[in-house]
């Protein structure tokens, strides 16, 4: 076809007009692709992981799950031991950490006088800065010794209580479930407090001051007003905080004596799935590996899912605010 | 029987209180107990030697490959992970701001915040180390260049999200005003929105710096770990996360004292970015989490 006379007198600024809009798709193609390399490491991790474990999950498939056996040797692998120690560890944060943060939001958001917020604010936060193989190395150092200390007392009072009572039964090694839920109570505190303290800070003035007008006290504020308005907020931050305890490694590799029991007692050492992977992944060839990549799927596919809970959570609320 | 009620109410207020205060005491010193022990564990095991020795000598040693070589991958990840974040979060504030596809992608970009690093280093071990390795029929396995993509996965999320957040801070009147002149819509974005909100995406590619600095996990099966210098970044190499992660591991109370050291210099860094970034923007609030 012959070109249109229009063409041939188009302007200058028709032609650079084409021009910005080709590059403006350009642009726009780029920016595209860089945002959906966002979602293809997600995707990618969950794929990889499946592949490289397909030899134990397709293979052992339900086997694996259920088996405490873990023997490179016998090249038989179950999964059951790390992922008991990864959800007992992280149950025992959360126990500790959640009235802990609880209670600083409180102090931060209702109590502490001005002048002091900032400050306060900035060390909690500060608590999360610090790298974990830092936690790993305190925790081997100095709270492990610490905990082997105090742990004859605690079998001598607790242990006596019935029901709880085989909780905190065994040697005092000081290494083990307990000390390692601790140490990771301590690095999800500031993840699980910064929630808090943003959530209650979004509660409507004049609710609360409603309510001390009827005659509450700042506890009763808090309890029945600040606490039911953020419900679904604080539940998410708290979420978040288990997605960070489950899927930690290095804090807890070194605390937990890497070993493949079930016990019921929290004095005795065990081990995790992050912290198995750390231990052997780089003596481990073959099926060894594989189990180990396996183990490295099902934390991910949990913490994912742990983690898209908290994030429902948090919208929820994000949504009232009319954000 | 109303006094003992108004009583009542006033001690549980007054118990929850001290007990709110106690916390963050709790917090508190556990935050001091941490940075004291680094502090008190490094300083006396500083020096020169530090800096001029390889790990190879072991006690007799020091960290230099190690502090080489996380400086390389660090940069190499802030190279990787800095342009394709800013992308992406200019994608997610300026091109899908109210769409589904973007809300999709903010919601992901969150959970990959937090999803546990060392499954990225796996991920990066199946993507990255292995098909080099069976491409190169073994001469290159473990890298410095996959440790660098493993740790810029790890401040990806990081950088997409300050980014989307600054520029939505940026007023709208700015976009209209430069778009009215006839500029095209990419050269608003890079050289008027960018520029206004260059101050919080520099904030954003420090704290990503932050953050992957102290990464121990994902080096472990990517970068591996070597006792030598070296600055190829086909190499494997060592890295100060990863010496501190095997020195702790040894026996040895000399090699405990460097690696106390090599803790206290990382924690240093981390601290100095981590209050550095927040004295400076302040006022820019974002939510890392």
């Amino acid at each position: 076809m012959a070109p249109t006379p229009a063409h041939q007198l188009a302007s200058d600024a028709d032609r650079r007009s084409h021009r910005d809009a080709r590059h403006d798709a350009w642009f726009r193609r780029l920016l595209k692709g860089c945002a959906l390399l966002v979602l293809a490491t997600l995707l990618g991790a969950a794929l990889s992981t499946l592949w490289g474990g397909r030899e134990v999950l397709f293979k052992d498939g339900f086997h694996f799950l259920t088996s405490s056996t873990w023997n490179p040797v016998a090249d038989d692998y179950g999964a059951l031991a790390p992922i008991y120690g990864t959800l007992v560890t992280s149950l025992i944060a959360l126990v500790l950490a959640v009235p802990v943060s609880f209670g600083i939001a409180l102090f931060l958001t209702e109590i502490a006088p001005n002048w002091l917020r900032g400050p306060v604010a900035t060390a909690i936060e500060l608590l999360a800065s610090i790298p974990s193989i830092i936690y790993g190395m305190w925790g081997l150092f100095v709270f492990v010794p610490f905990m082997a200390s105090i742990e004859p007392t605690l079998s001598d009072t607790l242990g006596k209580v019935p029901l709880i009572g085989k909780l905190f039964d065994g040697p005092p090694l000081g290494l083990g479930l307990l000390t390692a839920g601790i140490v990771l109570a301590v690095m999800i505190l500031p993840f699980i407090c910064a929630v808090m303290r943003e959530v209650f800070q979004t509660v409507p003035t004049r609710l609360k001051e409603s309510s001390y007008a009827l005659g509450s006290t700042t506890w009763e504020v808090v309890w029945d007003i600040v606490l039911p308005y953020t419900r679904s907020a604080v539940i998410g931050g708290i979420f978040l905080g288990l997605g960070r305890a489950l899927g930690e490694t290095m804090a807890v590799t070194f605390v937990l004596g890497n070993a493949y029991d079930l016990s019921g007692s929290l004095l005795m050492p065990g081990t995790s799935i992050s912290s198995s992977i750390a231990n052997e992944f780089n003596e481990a060839v073959g099926t060894h590996r594989s189990a180990l990549i396996a183990l490295g799927f099902l934390l991910f596919v949990v913490t994912f899912i742990v983690l898209l809970i908290a994030r429902l959570m948090l919208r929820r609320l994000s949504r009232r605010e009319g954000n | 029987m109303a006094a003992s009620i108004y009583l009542r109410r006033r001690i549980v207020n007054v118990i929850a209180l001290v007990a709110s205060a106690c916390a963050t005491l709790l917090g508190l010193v556990f935050l001091a107990w941490i940075l004291w022990t680094t502090l008190k564990s490094g300083v006396g095991a500083i020096g020169p030697h530090l800096f001029t020795r390889i790990t190879a000598y072991a006690d007799q040693g020091g960290l230099s490959n190690a502090i080489v070589g996380s400086l390389i991958m660090d940069v190499m990840a802030l190279l990787i992970c800095a342009p394709i974040g800013v992308l992406a979060g200019t994608f997610l504030a300026e091109y899908a701001n109210r769409t589904r596809l973007g809300a999709i992608i903010r919601f992901l970009n969150d959970i990959l915040l937090s999803a546990p690093s060392i499954v990225l280093g796996l991920f990066v071990y199946v993507i990255v180390v292995l098909p080099m390795s069976s491409l190169t029929h073994g001469a290159v396995s473990f890298s410095g260049f996959a440790g660098s993509v493993a740790l810029a996965l790890i401040g990806l999320p990081v950088i997409v999200r300050t980014t989307d957040e600054m520029l939505q801070l940026v007023p709208g009147t700015l976009r209209e005003a430069a778009l009215s002149l006839g500029i095209p819509q990419w050269k608003m974005t890079v050289q008027v929105l960018m520029r206004a909100a260059t101050s919080g995406i520099v904030t954003g590619v420090l704290l990503a710096l932050a953050r992957l600095a102290g990464e121990t996990a994902p080096l472990l099966f990517t970068a591996f770990g070597n006792n030598f210098m070296t600055v190829h970044p086909l190499d494997k190499m060592e890295s100060l996360p990863v010496a501190i992660y095997q020195y702790t591991n040894d026996p040895s109370p000399d090699l405990h004292a460097i690696a106390w050291a090599g803790a206290l210099l990382i924690t240093l860094f981390i601290l100095a970015l981590s209050l550095l970034t927040r004295l400076l923007f302040s006022r820019h609030k974002v939510r890392y989490d």
